[in-house]
This record gives structure tokens, C-alpha cells and sequence, in this order.
């Protein structure tokens, strides 16, 4: 049986290419790995290597040819005989089957918000991340938690204090100072079927470790079609501190959140930070939980017994008529204090707290601009690329008729965060600037 | 007081004189040796009709081809529990899975970006995965899967459940600096784990040498006590000698253990490599002479096993080889839809 040659493709982008050379002519008897022919490509030549066994039964196209199509049959080879390899048919247009309904959604992950009116504690964020952390790993063997002094030393923050008394160190883990590798370490028993609490010491330093964030964690469970679970939570504070300096503050929300295959979530008070992290844990996908250490010691009433709340749903914080304020995280506390001013003004904001940053609660936000027609974005964070500008381009796209006035963002300066203490007060947010752009907003 | 500079002795060739200095070339009964020509054979045809497969079109992006490596593969994973011992490595992963008895027809497919791909045409060649065999990939990123094959190994260690990790990467991979606090950690946490190197001499167009300050690979652990063996990976019933002494070793409990399996890789880096930093000859000189499946043609040969036996396995590796590439020839590709799925696993 004639077994087909064909110009081969020899790159990815390879579309035709000049057949410089043959090195075999007809009635030459090849083996597999001897090369046929010298082939250039607009960037290299290459050398064609024959795959069957045979006979050189024909030479179609000529040495020097320019332009030969990929596919183009160059020349003939008789075969052994035996059974095996068909000559190999050139690619036909495969059908796409109409596309069969989707596959049934699972269950949505989190339980119902938390009962409201029940009875409730005071407690600091700190104290609400490490009992769900605790909570969690009491119910689920395969919870555990590991970072740089999370265990002997109770957390440089002390998110993780008491876990290593209860826990003990199988489950309680102090890594070297190795931000690259835990997280791959932890996205790798992740996808063993363990659910791994990382907790980056401040997420500055998960830049390191940002390749197995995005490229393992993220991406793997739709490059194997779904095979590859990653329930991981990476956790710990995000954002500027009180004067640590550029590369120690940095809100990375909007960097995380541009990425499909992650969940990222971005409490501001004790009950969602709580309520929240247990549904991180719980979630089957892999999650970025950003904190911030300025909020740490924040006292909230959170309610007492099982909290965990939905993700992907954002909050209205303030109810209000003339304006929305939304905001995540730390900006959420400035967005209320500018509320309470704006209030002895005259002026009735509504506080929304995205909570969840992806995915984002669209609904949440359009409806309230619905009602207010007014818009401030708030984030302590650079204004360029971020969350603020995600939620502009969605009252953009999708709320353009309810708008009286453009939306306006309230971010930091657009600089390296400075040192001195009045430049860094210069360079973050804060309530005056909230204030002065709701009122432009609100023409007053 | 000062005595001047310690100077630090050279490191010792790993464990000399322990268990694992005594890695012995592995004496296969026949059908061993005839499963061994059978496994090599069947990767080093798919691969074959996978290069032929791209040329036309069928296959495109990245193919990386592993012709020349299959001793390595082979011959190591043959001492491992699919679906109990763990593996995972770079892009160059079709081998291993086969290797690991994953089935030919679900990997060409894959290949070809069809829906009866085993990541459903969603991965392509560099991005396989079977978590039922426990092949873990499959990954792009140069050094990626040593440390997550460690949290494989630390999930063995954690449930107790008896399994070892094998994470393969390459001589470029080795010069990464996650593959250090990988083996740091795998040291300190005595994780079950089996670091392979396949040392194949080149990274892309780069000889080891021109990267590497240590070519002796199988001492780049020293400095975490990792003790390291070196072994000729053209020759399987070698590499399985060694195989089955490093997972007593670290199925023992007695943490990590690294491994440089010598090897060549016969084609380019991937299909669009024209290889011009190596002669021709460079190439056919170990074709010639210590090619693994012609080693272990002899072997049978020693052993008195015929022409005619082996004509019958390559007839039937053939036949194998022409279903995978019909099967992926002629299966459609995704459903549109498919875009959108498997992006998270819950609803939110
Ligand atoms: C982090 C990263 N850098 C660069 C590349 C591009 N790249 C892919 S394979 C490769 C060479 C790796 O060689 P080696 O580790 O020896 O493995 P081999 O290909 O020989 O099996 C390079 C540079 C990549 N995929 N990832
Ligand atoms: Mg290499």
C-alpha cells in the first residue's frame, strides 16, 4: 500500500514552506528517523524525518519548490506490506455536534446568610478567622494550615494563635521562609485531595509564589476538563499597613481577581471574615482570602453558633437613597464613617460591601444604582486596573440609563506607597476624599 | 582561636556503601523483559505517529516528543502502584502516561483537542491528567511540578496511605529555585518522595554544561541530605534495578531520595526545534549504539525469545497506535459550551 508524504507542518504557525533538499530518491529503501528532506520555514530549516518504513515509490514536488502548501503530498512510499499503519488521511473538518444541554449545576456551596436577631459576641476579626479556621478543622480531617510561624510562634499577626495546642504540629505547620514552594506544596496536596489552609504572612510576599496561585491552582481543573480539584484557601493580610513602606503595602485584590478559576474573597467586619473563611474551606475551588491587618483588631458583634456565609454575595452595609458608596475590605469602615457625615449634610448614602471581589456580585450593585442613580467607588488601593474600575465598566455596560453622574472612584494616589508619615496620609484614601467626591456626585 | 577556613569535603558520591550504592541491574523474567519491549515499543510508535499526526495538522501548539526516554519511564514507573503511588511531571508527560497504562486512544485525542480527550481537549499535550491512575500531570511552567509532586508526597504522608510520589523534571528544570525549597522541605518533613531527574543533556538548545555549575545531578540534593543515585536510563532493567531500591528507600520512611536517569532525546525539543545545537551524528551515534529498546531486543534475544514473538507485539503495538490516531482523527471536537464549563467546581 502507497503511503502518502505530505508536507509537513513544523511549527506552530507554519502555513507553507520551500522544500530545499531531498536527501532520498525513488527506489532509496528508509527506515524511520532517516531524514527525507531539508524543509525551510520562515524561521529555520528543518529536517523532515521519515516515520514508516519503505520504499521511495515517487517524488512529487521537485527540490527548490517555494510555497508548497502544509499537507501538499511531496511523495509516495510503498510500505512493508504488513498490517498497520493506514496512510494517513488528510484532516477533515470534524462536525460539532449541537451543543447538548449543560451539565447539571452542583448544589450552591454555602448555606443561607446567617440568621439575623439571633444572639451575638463581641469579637476582633483576628479571633473570628482563627475560630473558623478552628471550626473548620475540628470537622474535616483533611483541613490543615501552614505558613511561616503559623504554628510555635501563633502567627506573625496572630491569626493562628492556639491552633497548634489544639491541632498539634501534623496539622499546624511552620514552613521555612519558601513562599514559591509551600504554595506549590500546598496547591499540590490540594489536588492529592487535602484542603490546605496557606497562609502568606502578608500576600507581598505571595508574589513569589503568584506562578502556582494562577498557573497551577487556577487553571488545572479546566486544562484537565475538570479532573483536578484544588481546594486550597491561600490566606492573610492585604493591603497597606501603617507605614511599612512600598513594598510592604500593596492591595493585590485586583490582581487576583482578573483570573478565572479563582475565588477571591475580601471580608471588612468579624462576622463575614468569619462566616466567609469557613466557606472558603468548605469551597471545592481554590480561593484567595485577603485580610487586613489594620482590621485585625477591629471588635464586631458577630452572631454566636454556626456562621458560614454565601460567597459571591455582596452586602448592604448602610440602606440609603441619593447615592451608593461601594467599597471592599478596609474602605468599607471609611465608606460608613463618610456615610455618617454625609448624613448630618442631608445627604442619605447607601454603603454596599462587595465582600466577595470574584466573582463579583453585579446584581447587587446594579440594583442598588438602580434606586440611587449615583455612584463612588472606594478602595484603598491604586486606581488603575482595579475594582473600581471593573465596577465603572459594569454600571457602563449594564446600568448606563440609571446614571444622573459618571461614577467616581475614590482610590489612593497612584504612587509606590511612601514612608514618611504625612506623605503616606497624602497617598491613601480616607473620609474627607470620600466625602468630596460624593458630593461632586451628588452636585452639591 | 581561628583555625583557619573549613574547608568542606567534596560531597560524597550519595550513600556509598549503603543499601542504595547497591542498586543492581534487575534480572526480569521473560515476560517481564517482553512487558518492558511492549511498553517501550507502544510509546516510542504513538510518539512516532504524534509527530506524523502534527506534521498534518491534526496535532498543533507544543508537542514535545519523548523518543530516547522511554527506558526511563518505563522502567521506573513498572516499580510503582498506578492508582496508589502518585506521579506527576513537566510537558513531555505523554510517555509517562502511558507508562502508567493510561489509555493510548484518550491521550491521542487530547492531542488532537477532541472532546474524548482525557482533559476533554481543554489541555492538549502539555496538560494530562488521570486522577483515577493518580498521574498528576502534565504541567507547563519548568520546575512547577516539584513542588507540587511534594505536596502530592506530604498528602501520602499526611492520610498514611502507603503511597509514594515520583516527580520527573528536567536537567533545566533542576537549575529552578522551587525545586530547592521543594527538596528542603521534602528533606525536613521526611516526605515519601522520589525526585527524578531525566537528564537528557540539553534544555531546549542549551547543553548541560553551558547551564549548569553541577552536570553530576544526582548530587544537587546534597545540601539538603538528599542522597542521589545515577543510572543509566537507556537501559530499563538498570533503571528498574534502581527504581525498586529507591522505593524501598522511601517508602521506608526514610524521606526523599533523588535520582539522574542518563538519557537522550532522539527528536527536537518539541516539533518546531530544527536542533541545530547538535550534529546529526551526535544523535545516530546513540541511536546506534544505546538505543533501550534494541538493549532490551537483546536481552529477549539472551533469553531465546524469537523474531517471530516480537514481530507479533510490534503488529500488535501498530494496530494500538493506528486505533489511537483513528480514534482521534474522527472524534468531534468539544461542544461549544464546553468553553464555559470546569471553570470552578461549585456555583456561587
Ligand atoms: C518557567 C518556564 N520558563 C521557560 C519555559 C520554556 N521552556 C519550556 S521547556 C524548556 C526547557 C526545559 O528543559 P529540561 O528541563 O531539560 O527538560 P526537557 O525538555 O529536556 O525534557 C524551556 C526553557 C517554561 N515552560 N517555563
Ligand atoms: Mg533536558
Amino acid at each position: 500500500m502507497a503511503i502518502e508524504l505530505k508536507m509537513p507542518a513544523l511549527s506552530p504557525t507554519m502555513e507553507e514552506g520551500t522544500l530545499a533538499k531531498w536527501l532520498v530518491k525513488t527506489g532509496d529503501v528508509v527506515k524511520s528517523g532517516d531524514i527525507l528532506a531539508e524543509i525551510e520555514t520562515d524561521k529555520a530549516t528543518m529536517e523532515f524525518e521519515a516515520v514508516d518504513e519503505g520504499t521511495i515509490a515517487e517524488i512529487l514536488v521537485p527540490e527548490g519548490s517555494e510555497g508548497v502548501r502544509v499537507g501538499t503530498v511531496i511523495a509516495t512510499i510503498t510500505g512493508e506490506g504488513d498490517a498497520g499503519a493506514p496512510a494517513a488521511k488528510a484532516p477533515a473538518p470534524v462536525p460539532v455536534p449541537p451543543p447538548a444541554s449543560p451539565r447539571p449545576a452542583p448544589p450552591a456551596s454555602a448555606a443561607p446568610e446567617a440568621p439575623s436577631g439571633g444572639p451575638t459576641a463581641k469579637m476582633t476579626v483576628r479571633e473570628a478567622l482563627r475560630d473558623a479556621m478552628a471550626e473548620e478543622m475540628r470537622a474535616d480531617d483533611r483541613v490543615f494550615v501552614m505558613g511561616e510561624e503559623v504554628a510555635e510562634y501563633q502567627g506573625a499577626y496572630k491569626v493562628t494563635q492556639g491552633l497548634l495546642e489544639e491541632f498539634g504540629p501534623r496539622r499546624v505547620i511552620d514552613t521555612p521562609i519558601t513562599e514559591y514552594g509551600f504554595a506549590g506544596i500546598g496547591t499540590g496536596a490540594a489536588m492529592g485531595g487535602l484542603r490546605p489552609i496557606v497562609e502568606f504572612m502578608t500576600f507581598n510576599f505571595a508574589m513569589q509564589a503568584i506562578d502556582h496561585i494562577i498557573n497551577s491552582a487556577a487553571k488545572t481543573n479546566y486544562m484537565s476538563g475538570g479532573q483536578m480539584r484544588c481546594p486550597i484557601v491561600f490566606r492573610g493580610p492585604n493591603g497597606a499597613a501603617s507605614r511599612v513602606g512600598a513594598q510592604h503595602s500593596q492591595n493585590y485584590a485586583p490582581w487576583y481577581a482578573s483570573v478565572p478559576g479563582l475565588i477571591v474573597i475580601a471580608p471588612y467586619d468579624a462576622a463575614d471574615a468569619k462566616g466567609l473563611l469557613r466557606a472558603a474551606i468548605q469551597s471545592p475551588d481554590p480561593v484567595v482570602f485577603l485580610e487586613n491587618e489594620l482590621v485585625y483588631g477591629r471588635s464586631f458583634e458577630v452572631p454566636v453558633g454556626d456562621i458560614v456565609l454565601p460567597i459571591g454575595k455582596a452586602r448592604t452595609v448602610r440602606a440609603g437613597t441619593d447615592v451608593t458608596i461601594v467599597s471592599y475590605s478596609i474602605g468599607v469602615g471609611l465608606s460608613l464613617e463618610a456615610a455618617e457625615q454625609l448624613a448630618s449634610e442631608g445627604i442619605d448614602a447607601e454603603v454596599i460591601d462587595l465582600r466577595t471581589l470574584r466573582p463579583l456580585d453585579k446584581t447587587a450593585v446594579l440594583e442598588s444604582l438602580a434606586r440611587t442613580n449615583r455612584m463612588v467607588v472606594v478602595e484603598e488601593g491604586w486606581p488603575t486596573c482595579s475594582i473600581a474600575t471593573e465596577i465603572i465598566a459594569i454600571c457602563m455596560e449594564d446600568g448606563f440609563d440609571d446614571l444622573d453622574a459618571p461614577v467616581a472612584r475614590v482610590c489612593d494616589e497612584d504612587v509606590p506607597l511612601p514612608y514618611a508619615a504625612n506623605l503616606e496620609k497624602l497617598a491613601i484614601v480616607d473620609v474627607p476624599r470620600i466625602v468630596a467626591a460624593v458630593r461632586r456626585t451628588c452636585n452639591r | 582561636m581561628a583555625k583557619g577556613p573549613i574547608l568542606a569535603k567534596a560531597p560524597a558520591k550519595a550513600s556509598e556503601g549503603s543499601a542504595l550504592a547497591q542498586a543492581k541491574r534487575y534480572k526480569a523474567s521473560q515476560d517481564e523483559l517482553l512487558r518492558f519491549y511492549r511498553d517501550m515499543l507502544l510509546i516510542r510508535r504513538f510518539e512516532e505517529r504524534a509527530g506524523q499526526l502534527y506534521g498534518l495538522g491534526f496535532i498543533g501548539g507544543f508537542c514535545h516528543l519523548y523518543i530516547g526516554q522511554e527506558a526511563v519511564a518505563v522502567g521506573l514507573q513498572s516499580a510503582l502502584t498506578p492508582g496508589k503511588d502518585s506521579v506527576i511531571t513537566g510537558y513531555r508527560d505523554h510517555g509517562h502516561m502511558l507508562a502508567y497504562g493510561i489509555d493510548p486512544k484518550v491521550i491521542m485525542a487530547e492531542l488532537t483537542g477532541r472532546a474524548a480527550g482525557i482533559s476533554l481537549g481543554k489541555g492538549g499535550s502539555m496538560h494530562m491528567f488521570s486522577t483515577e491512575h493518580r498521574f498528576y500531570g502534565g504541567h507547563g511552567i519548568v520546575g512547577a511540578q516539584v513542588p507540587l509532586g511534594t505536596g502530592l508526597a506530604f498528602g501520602h504522608k499526611y492520610s498514611g496511605d502507603g503511597g509514594v510520589c515520583m516527580a520527573y523534571f528536567g536537567d533545566g528544570a533542576a537549575n529552578q529555585g522551587q525545586v530547592y525549597e521543594a527538596f528542603n522541605m521534602a528533606a525536613l518533613w521526611k516526605l515519601p518522595i522520589i525526585f527524578v531527574i531525566e537528564n537528557n543533556g540539553y534544555a531546549m538548545g542549551t547543553k548541560v554544561d553551558r547551564s549548569s555549575a553541577e552536570t553530576d545531578f544526582h548530587l544537587r540534593g546534597t545540601a539538603f541530605r538528599i542522597p542521589g543515585i545515577q543510572v543509566n536510563g537507556m537501559d530499563v532493567l538498570e533503571v528498574r534495578g534502581a527504581a525498586n531500591v529507591a522505593v524501598d528507600y522511601v517508602r521506608g520512611g526514610n524521606g526523599p531520595l533523588l535520582m539522574e536517569l542518563k538519557t537522550y532525546r532522539y527528536r527536537g525539543h518539541s516539533m518546531s526545534d530544527p536542533a541545530k545545537y547538535r550534529s546529526r551524528e551526535e544523535v545516530q551515534d546513540v541511536r546506534e549504539k544505546s538505543d533501550a529498546i534494541e538493549a532490551v531486543k537483546r536481552d529477549l534475544a539472551a533469553v531465546g525469545v524469537d523474531e517471530e514473538a516480537l514481530k507479533a507485539i510490534d503488529k500488535e503495538i501498530r494496530q494500538i497506535v493506528a486505533e489511537a490516531a483513528d480514534f482521534a482523527e474522527s472524534s468531534p471536537e468539544p461542544a461549544p459550551h464546553e468553553l464555559y464549563t470546569d471553570v470552578l467546581v461549585g456555583t456561587y
